[in-house]
């Protein structure tokens, strides 16, 4: 009873992790699934089918590529936009810091319904055709916000005496950037990025706003909620997510194990 | 290693840094000869860091010239100048490994063949071994290490200290002192250390500047400024002084006569800064002897009568406070060669040779 | 501590270093332009014209609108759905306390108990970010079915009002809490990670028991974070339609669905508009006088 009362805190932080994950257990079990009926809900039987024929159902394969494609290039534009005004507002001093400010924080707290239909009004209006421009340039209005948190968030936990050493070691100011602060950056810069990425690879709701006929990996999924999604989808979410984690946790892994390496054979 | 080439004087003349209404650095001239270790020294807030950082060219002076041997190198850029800064946080990068710190000042002058100084310098240091180490890795004392030979590498002008041992712990900071002591010695390279620690900058430096409120109080070898301070701030901020403030009464000689609450003090005019007026009179208390009330006393030595309120044994001495008439404890520093323990509540008298009295101006604020 | 020049310091409590901040400011609106243009452009603009949109007349024909005054599009639209704003309220609400309630103890878990498993955790936090979240929902179809253990189970305890929890509103908070917990976790996280975990001993020995040191230093210090965590939960929750469609009845749609249906379906982009504008008001103002009463500016 009391190893319950001081253990309580882990086991409820557990509980709310595995509540996090079984969704995505079911998902992943799903896939391995072969459906009585259209609708891949229920067990029936252990298949691999939808592994080996993958892109087995027309349009699964299809779309996936242009989540791919627009959220590579969305993460592209995004990212560089975004970490151009991080560094504006921790290095500079300019006037209209607040307003843009402001600006960066609004489209984070508007619904994505908002900035959805906000968006198609305006092709609507410019008779701009919907399709993959449209989703990529609604993706990239996103992203910036983000990274520039992000970016903004690593640049301020930087000490400001480094550069100061590069430039009292010879480095201009070109240098200093590239020699010194970039690389400190970059680490964040990549988080955004993959945070962006994510964040696009997933998106619906704007998707559908702006996407006029053309088929994202998420308007494939909702379109086929009606008509029974295919195994299919499941195997490739599944292996979307399972690559994605394996590399994020194995660069934790490799850092972490450098470090403890390194740090055992230093003499005091 | 060699000394160093193009070690020059370094001048600072009318130096002049203001952030809005409040005065950093207030008209300093000063002129740190080549080769010396010097010591600015001060409290929080004296504007030494801002000073240090005038010359890194990392602050921008708001009028004044700082001249480099013959150059003028007020206005250039950081990146151009010869002089190189030890920082207090060391700002070692943490990206990089200790060979490649070491090397960076090297690269970025365009030196190709780094290989050679840099480990002569991780030699000079004694981190050889630890070259391919990342900063995180390393203890403190041995990040301090690596920000020197980044530095000094470079063979500056001047290599700037920023208070680089604030943040090591007793030992390892007596230790850093001599290492420091030891390598300005083997490379001549002119040293200014920035630093709040009095024992630290006497330890070390050739030549001690204290400064307070952005004005330099007085400079000189620490054994000239610490026997004959020539304010009250350096009177009290370099060791400690009693005080008391009286009138000059009269000549006798080469001595000047003090009256002060009824007792006579008698200072050699050459350790007095003023021979007439209102005047401070100061002695170190490791100069005062100290015995009971009505002991013998020797001829003109200066005394003051006092009632002890408080006697710490601390081993080799026994420090003391004792009341005086007009209502300030004295404090005496007693090494413990006799026996006599006095006690709280024994009536004493503390004397010492005029020749150990310092005469200074009375402070302009109360 | 040395004499540490005054250094010019802009605002949000940024420090600028001595020179830098002689740096011409051109060089930051060079910086800035790019993607403020992008934002202005795609964000402001569109904004603006959804406004107009909201003001504009019906012409006759299905689906063409002409530029006009007509207030009383929002009129119809409240009088319309003001239940639906409600639901959606409600829904919102209630799904961001309990995001709160079961992100807390994980977030304290990981900030003061998990040591050198801490950064594997919050790699698992992050982790549903990366699996597809539309699939994530539908999968709840799965877990909540009728049929399934998790229901038959309720059932038994007669706890089910309806007999069911797939399309009932319950599914739908259910669903809403669980898309977001991520979004309440992680600001949870970073405020708490930055007490000192002595602060809690000093309280202690101090004679507080350790539920009051949660009271009286922990939650005010995790302010921040909370503040944080439930406006990331409840401001995409109010908009959302997803959960809405996925779990709910037809009678649990919320604002999104009917601003969906309104500008895909029926084409009467002037209610759909007008609809948006209404929440955005509404959510703006319950920011506005959230974070006035919690008193934290800087959320950027």
């Amino acid at each position: 009873m009391r190893w319950l009362r001081k253990n309580l805190i882990p086991i409820i932080g557990i509980l709310v992790l595995i509540y996090l994950f079984v969704p995505i257990a079911v998902v992943a079990i799903l896939s391995f699934n072969k459906p009585e009926g259209k609708f891949n809900v229920a067990w029936n039987q252990f298949s691999l089918e939808a592994w080996q024929n993958i892109c087995g159902v027309p349009g699964v394969c299809g779309s996936f590529v242009t989540s791919m494609q627009i959220g590579l290039i969305a993460t592209l534009v995004g990212t560089i936009f975004g970490t151009m005004i991080a560094f504006a507002l921790v290095r500079y001093r300019f006037r209209g810091r607040s307003t843009t400010n402001l600006l960066i924080f609004l489209p984070m707290a508007t619904p994505e319904v908002v900035l959805g239909s906000s968006l198609l009004a305006l092709f609507l209006n410019l008779a701009f055709p919907l399709g993959f421009w449209t989703v990529t340039i609604a993706h990239i209005m996103f992203i910036i916000s983000f990274v520039v948190v992000t970016v903004k968030a690593r640049l301020q936990g930087m000490d400001p005496r480094l550069e100061e050493a590069a430039r009292d070691l010879y480095a201009g100011p070109r240098a200093t950037f590239r020699y010194v602060t970039f690389p400190l950056v970059l680490p964040g810069i990549l988080g955004a990025a993959l945070l962006g990425f994510a964040l696009s690879f997933d998106d619906y709701i704007i998707s559908a706003f702006n996407a006029g006929t053309l088929v994202t990996f998420p308007i494939y999924i909702w379109g086929a909620a009606q008509r029974g999604i295919p195994v299919q989808v499941n195997a490739l979410a599944t292996l979307v997510f399972v690559i994605a984690l394996i590399t994020v946790v194995s660069v934790q892994v490799v850092g972490s194990r450098r470090r403890r390496k390194l740090e055992s054979t230093v003499s005091s | 290693m060699a000394a160093t080439d193009g070690v020059q004087d370094l001048q600072l003349v009318n130096l002049v840094k203001a952030f809005g209404d409040f005065v950093a650095v207030d008209d300093l001239t000063l002129t740190i000869p080549a080769g010396s270790f010097f010591a600015l020294l001060g409290p929080s807030g004296c504007g030494k860091t801002t000073t240090l950082r005038m010359v890194a060219g990392l602050e921008d002076p708001t009028s004044g010239q700082i001249l480099l041997g013959a150059s003028d190198i007020t206005n250039e850029k950081p990146y151009k100048r010869h002089v190189n800064t030890v920082f207090q946080s060391y700002a070692l990068f943490p990206h990089l490994d200790i060979f490649e710190n070491v090397a960076f000042g090297l690269r970025r002058r365009g030196i190709k063949d780094v290989a050679g100084p840099v480990n002569a310098m991780l030699e000079l240091v004694e981190l050889g071994p630890l070259a391919r180490r990342k900063p995180a890795q390393l203890s403190g004392g041995q990040q301090q290490r690596v920000a020197v030979a980044r530095a000094l590498i470079n063979q500056p002008g001047v290599l700037l200290l920023d208070e680089p041992l604030g943040a090591l712990d007793l030992k390892l900071r007596r230790q850093m002192q001599i290492e420091l002591k030891r390598i300005q010695t083997e490379v001549g390279t002119t040293f200014v250390h920035v630093t709040h620690d009095q024992e630290e900058a006497m330890t070390m430096a050739d030549t001690v500047a204290v400064m307070n409120k952005g004005r330099i109080e007085q400079m000189g070898a620490p054994i000239e400024i610490y026997e004959l301070p020539r304010t009250v701030f350096v009177a009290n901020f370099l060791g400690q002084s009693n005080i008391v403030t009286g009138s000059v009464s009269g000549r006798s000689g080469e001595d000047i006569v003090v009256s002060a609450y009824g007792a006579s003090f008698t200072i050699p005019i050459n350790r007095s800064t003023r021979q007439d007026g209102e005047i401070v009179v100061g002695v170190r208390p490791e100069k005062l002897s100290i015995a009971p009330a009505g002991s013998a006393v020797p001829d003109r030595s200066n005394r003051v009568t006092g009632k002890i309120t408080d006697a710490s044994f601390t081993g080799v001495s026994t420090q003391y406070l004792a009341m005086t008439a007009w209502g300030d404890e004295w404090m005496v520093f007693e090494q413990n060669r006799s026996a006599d323990i006095l006690r709280p509540g024994d009536e004493v008298v503390m004397h010492w040779a005029p020749a150990h009295t310092f005469g200074l101006d009375v402070p302009p604020e109360a | 501590m040395p004499a540490l020049a005054p250094t010019s310091g802009g605002s949000s409590g940024v420090v600028i270093s001595g020179a830098a901040a002689q740096r011409r400011p051109r060089t930051a609106y060079l910086l800035l332009i790019p993607g403020l243009a992008w934002l202005a452009i795609f964000f402001v603009v569109p904004l603006i014209s959804l406004f107009f949109t909201s003001l504009q007349a019906p012409t006759g024909k299905s689906g063409v609108y002409q530029p006009a005054f007509e207030v009383s599009n929002y009129l119809v639209a409240i009088q319309e759905y003001w239940p639906t704003f409600v639901k959606s309220f409600i829904y919102s609400g209630t799904a961001t306390v309990l995001a709160l309630i079961i992100a807390y103890p994980l977030a304290y878990f990981i900030a003061f108990r998990a040591g050198k498993w801490r950064a594997l955790l919050l790699v698992l936090v992050v982790a549903p970010f990366f699996a597809s979240f539309l699939l994530r929902t539908y999968a709840w179809r799965t877990i909540l079915a009728d049929e399934g253990f998790i229901t038959s189970f309720l059932n038994a305890l007669h706890l089910l009002p309806q007999g069911r929890i797939l399309n009932t509103p319950i599914a739908v908070v259910l669903g809403l809490t669980y898309n977001f917990l991520p979004f309440m976790i992680l600001p949870l996280y970073a405020a708490l990670e930055r007490i000192d975990p002595r602060l809690v001993e000093a309280a202690g020995d101090l004679y507080a028991s350790p539920f009051t040191g949660f009271r009286k230093v922990i939650w005010p210090l995790s302010l921040p974070g909370v503040v944080a965590g439930t406006l990331l939960t409840f401001i995409p929750a109010s908009g959302d339609y997803i959960n809405a469609t996925l779990l709910g009845a037809p009678s649990d749609r919320m604002v999104g669905n009917a601003i969906q249906t309104n500008f895909l379906q029926f084409r009467d982009y002037p209610i759909a508009s007008a609809l948006s504008f209404i929440l955005m008001a509404i959510i703006l103002a319950v920011v506005f006088v959230y974070i006035r009463r919690a008193g934290t500016e800087d959320l950027v």
